[in-house]
């Protein structure tokens, strides 16, 4: 079984964002960038597969900031390969990082055939594009998203996925492989992995570098970000001050006053 | 001056951190291990002892019957919170919470196949933010803002400095936490202390990751401390953080030269200058509650006490498990992110247990002085429904309300 | 170039969505300041009835095939595919939600079209279509444009009221055909939530728990609230996740629509996904230590505080309302 995870780094939002000079992308600078959470996901995933049916889990993202601790964590996990892509343009977006993704997926030694590639659904700077169905458009592959549950059964060259639905609602597919899952949440929520094992990865394995492919075509975004700013909220609420047991008292006021208690 | 801890009883080192299993024989410190007379006061006084399937003395048994893969797969020791307190009645001294225990719980730490949530992304956190709260870390020093005296942060000003004032993480990101600090540089402020702090460069120093058995991530966050420590000139630490005190006196390497004390210690030492500012008479009966670190493991029982007798008004009600029988809050070691697990499997909050007693003082006031437990205590209380009899107040919040001007 | 503007209908289950009815709403304003026809696009099969709401578009581009009985990403994308490359209008609008994502990536990726995802906005400036996205789960936005036609737009719930976009009258219809093949992903069957639980959609009073909760431990405080409140828990994807509730109570995009009375939302940042499901809550009050949550911006009431202090407060404080003690023996 040959997995492939392509993996994004995003910008952390538990640091406060602000807008560059220009105003038209985030000021940068103290920007700290986080593996995308579905991503994450995915990763589990991948290595929950591998571990029920064994195989061989690649993970593979452009270079970001940070990067190297996520792919040195996947490895810890047990992620067998990190391939790191460099040299590709700063600031691409999601539409020109999946194509650079899928070409170094289909030129690179090893990666292909695969028989699941996996994301993460949607990370929440998928602007102009997602990666999942990206990749499979270009792959030539069938995609299916919002993905929970993977079960993959190569004899028959079929996987079960479901996928969720609104109200609680899963639906059941049957996807002939190979194929590319954007995966929305792992059966189980992504793994702890000890500071020691990364650093001992550190020392003992490595983060291959790949370059990114010369753009044969630019401007594959198609997008145009004319201004980026905080969001101008219609309303906000009324905040209640002060110790828990006044908040509460307040509250209760004003549910009571509401017929509400 | 007080007690001795047993830290210097029996001669604690940051050598500790070197003993490993595979060097255990050839340490002195590890063959101690061996001594063990089986004798079971280590499980009887552990505060978790009725829910420890393996406390020290069944380690030590397993280790010589060579059954200790048994131990690193059961997740029994989570239970551990690291109070010292089988430490304090070993009759063979042998140094438990300080070399056996992160040892084995370091081999568990390796195999548990899932850890709860809560610890998971408190460590996760830690390594990311330098916290265990998802705050962050340009938020470290947002308190300072209102303190209410000027606080100089090294970073703007790299001007040698006497104290180098190592806040800690909950000291300034929980509200409690902020408010200890407040009272604190006021205190130092009105001393004439000459302090600084690192603010947003300081970051966790790793006692209870060390303790929990997360030595990556302590040595991740060491190496980072060292580092930062060594860009500034300072004659001394001083902390806020019991478990920092600990991390930096026996956790640290053998680089770490600098002078280092604790804020409650430091405080006494200014007795002279600091007892005629405490003119508001504080009409409290207080209980002071002898944290892990500060009472057992270095012997500090009576500085805060002192400090606690010169605020006028105040009244001294000691608990029955008092300095080096009291009884911990249950935060170390990791339990202060373990508390929905340690709920979950039905333990009694060592937190509760401890405020019963409190209550049954007739005190008003919890005095602390290590600031786990002042939100460990304050939630024990509102629990049951406690919370109109007694508050929590830490020792330097008493001395700054006593403080008038 | 066809000068018109389309909205991909949605539906699922017989029913059509109500984000379509907000798209409708947003086309229709769209059309109207491009000078072009509005044309609903309805893919299904049997499912003509469904113009009888969408009297808001001018007209319905019907698509019957019975390889688009249930919506399958690549097969929906291929028909719009056709229908695009055929008529090329000047844009589309496809609803970003479970049940369609993936089709506006792969109808643009196919045709080397531009998509703007997360839309919350669209209007006409200098006869050129602007989008308004957000991104960050809520923390920026982004005002866009498109450099080709047709541009394609992921749209979010919420960009207006789904009154606005439905109307009791059925457009002109006109049936298409298209030449779809076997997809190599197929529905099997769809697993329905837990039976015997509770219809939180039908609740008044709801408590809806976030990460802020912290454990399933702490799942009690919610519990004894809501009960004194006459409700029941709920609770944010996170908390599902992790296996503290069961997946009939969640809340959002992979969850159920609520509107209760009151919706208290403890510790739940307020990320898109979640408010979707809850935003048209009547009275909404939100607890979280974050000042900047965007829960705020949608809270009519709103508390800056850790969820485990203000809970056990908030249950004291009405237990003494009530007259309860919780603490006899």
């Amino acid at each position: 079984m040959n997995i492939l995870v392509a993996l994004r780094m995003v910008p952390d939002v538990v640091e406060e964002l602000e807008v560059a000079p220009d105003k038209k992308w985030l000021d940068l600078e103290f920007v700290r960038m986080v593996l995308s959470e579905s991503d994450d996901h995915a990763l589990e995933e991948a290595l929950l597969i591998k571990e029920r049916q064994g195989g061989k889990v690649t993970v593979l993202a452009l270079d970001a900031p940070e990067l190297d601790d996520a792919l040195f964590a996947a490895l810890a996990k047990g992620a067998d390969r990190a391939m790191k892509i460099t040299g590709a343009e700063k600031g691409v977006m999601t539409r020109e990082a999946a194509h650079i993704l899928a070409r170094v997926i289909s030129n690179e030694p090893g990666l292909l055939p695969a028989d699941l590639i996996l994301s993460g659904t949607q990370a929440y700077d998928d602007l102009d594009g997602l990666v999942a169905p990206l990749l499979a458009d270009e792959l030539g592959l069938p995609f299916l998203g919002i993905v929970t549950n993977l079960q993959a059964d190569l004899s028959v060259g079929k996987a079960r996925a479901v996928k969720e639905y609104p109200g609680g609602v899963r639906g059941e597919f049957e996807v002939a492989l190979p194929a590319v899952f954007g995966i929305q949440a792992a059966e189980k929520p992504p793994r702890y992995v000890p500071v020691a094992k990364v650093r001992a990865v550190m020392k003992s394995q490595k983060i291959e570098s790949v370059p990114a492919p010369a753009m044969e075509e630019v401007g594959l975004s198609m997008i145009q970000v004319l201004e980026m700013m905080k969001p101008q909220v219609s309303g906000h609420a009324v905040m209640l001050e002060g110790p828990p047991q006044q908040v509460s008292n307040g509250l209760c006021g004003i549910l009571a006053e509401r017929g509400l208690l | 001056m007080g007690g001795v801890g047993l830290a210097e009883e029996l001669n604690t080192s940051s050598a500790c951190t070197e003993i490993t299993f595979e060097n255990l024989l050839q340490h002195p410190k590890g063959r101690e291990i061996l001594t063990c007379i089986q004798c079971g006061l280590c499980a009887g006084t552990c505060p978790h002892g009725d829910v420890m399937a393996y406390p020290p003395r069944r380690i030590i048994g397993m280790l010589r019957a060579g059954l200790l893969e048994q131990v690193f797969k059961s997740d029994s020791l989570l239970a551990c919170v690291a109070c010292y307190a089988c430490m304090a009645k070993c009759p063979r001294n042998i140094q438990l919470t300080e070399v056996l225990l992160p040892l084995v719980k370091e081999q568990v730490f390796l195999r548990l196949p899932e850890l709860p949530a809560e610890l998971h992304k408190a460590l996760e956190n830690t390594l990311r933010y330098g916290n265990p709260t998802a705050e962050s870390p340009r938020k470290r020093a947002a308190w300072a803002k209102t303190a209410g005296v000027p606080i100089r942060i090294l970073a703007e000003d790299p001007r040698p400095v006497d104290v180098l004032w190592f806040v800690e993480c909950q000291n300034s990101y929980h509200p409690r936490g902020q408010d200890i600090s407040r009272a604190t540089a006021r205190l130092f402020h009105a001393l004439g202390v000459d302090f600084a702090i690192l603010g947003n460069e300081e970051k966790c120093a790793g006692e209870c990751a060390r303790l929990l058995g997360e030595t990556g991530l302590f040595d991740t966050l060491m190496d980072y401390n060292m580092a930062v420590f060594s860009k500034y000139q300072f004659k001394r630490i001083v902390t806020s953080g019991a478990h920092a005190y600990d991390a930096f006196k026996y956790q640290y390497p053998d680089g770490f030269k600098y002078t280092l004390e604790h804020a409650t210690p430091f405080l006494s030492k200014h007795m002279d200058s600091l007892k005629p500012r405490l003119t508001r008479k504080l009409e409290y009966g207080v209980t002071y509650h002898d944290s892990c670190c500060l009472g057992r493991h270095n012997g500090f029982y009576e500085e805060p006490r002192m400090l606690l007798r010169a605020i006028p008004g105040v009244k001294l009600l000691e608990m029955p498990h008092n300095r080096i029988n009291a009884i911990c809050c249950g935060g170390g070691g990791g339990g202060m992110w373990l508390d929905t697990y340690y709920k979950s499997k039905g333990y009694e909050r060592l937190s509760e247990r401890r405020v019963k007693e409190a209550v049954s003082t007739g005190a008003d006031v919890i005095a602390t002085s290590c600031p786990y437990e002042i939100t460990r205590f304050e939630d024990a209380l509102k629990v049951l429904g406690f919370d109109k009899k007694m508050v929590v107040k830490d020792v330097t919040e008493l001395l700054s309300e006593a403080m008038e001007g | 170039m066809a000068a018109e503007f389309w909205v991909v209908v949605e539906h699922w289950r017989n029913q059509v969505s109500e984000i379509t009815y907000e798209a409708l709403a947003l086309g229709r304003e769209v059309a109207d300041q491009l000078g072009v026809p509005l044309r609903a696009v309805l893919l299904g099969h049997n499912v003509k009835e469904m113009a009888q709401s969408l009297g808001k578009a001018d007209s319905l581009i019907y698509v019957d095939h019975p390889l688009l009985s249930e919506v399958v990403p690549e097969t929906d994308a291929e028909a719009l595919v056709q229908l695009v490359k055929e008529r090329k209008p000047r844009g589309v609008i496809v609803p970003l939600t479970n049940v369609s994502l993936g089709v506006g990536t792969l109808l643009a990726a196919r045709l080397r079209l531009p998509v703007a995802n997360f839309c919350k906005d669209l209007k006409v400036v200098d006869g050129k279509v602007h989008a308004k996205s957000v991104l960050y789960g809520g923390k920026m936005e982004s005002m866009v444009t498109a450099d080709a036609e047709p541009a394609i737009f992921g749209l979010w719930p919420g960009a207006r009221k789904a009154e606005s976009g439905r109307i009791d009258q059925s457009p002109p219809v006109e049936e298409v055909a298209v030449s779809l093949r076997e997809p190599p992903i197929r529905l099997q069957r769809y697993i329905e939530p837990e039976a015997g639980d509770v219809d939180i959609s039908q609740q008044e009073v709801l408590v809806a728990v976030g990460r802020g909760i912290q454990g399933r431990e702490n799942l009690e405080l919610a519990e004894t609230l809501a009960k004194d409140l006459g409700g029941a828990v709920c609770g944010s994807r996170p908390v599902i996740d992790q296996g503290w509730m069961p997946l009939s109570r969640q809340v959002g995009k992979s969850g159920l629509t609520v509107k209760p009375k009151l919706y208290l939302a403890m510790g739940i940042s307020g990320a898109p996904e979640h408010t979707e499901g809850m935003k048209d809550s009547a009275l909404i009050v939100a607890v979280n230590t974050d000042p900047h949550a965007p829960i705020f911006n949608i809270a009519h009431y709103g508390i800056v505080a850790d969820v485990l202090e203000v809970l056990p407060a908030l249950n004291e404080a009405i237990a003494s309302k009530k007259g309860v003690d919780r603490h006899a023996a």
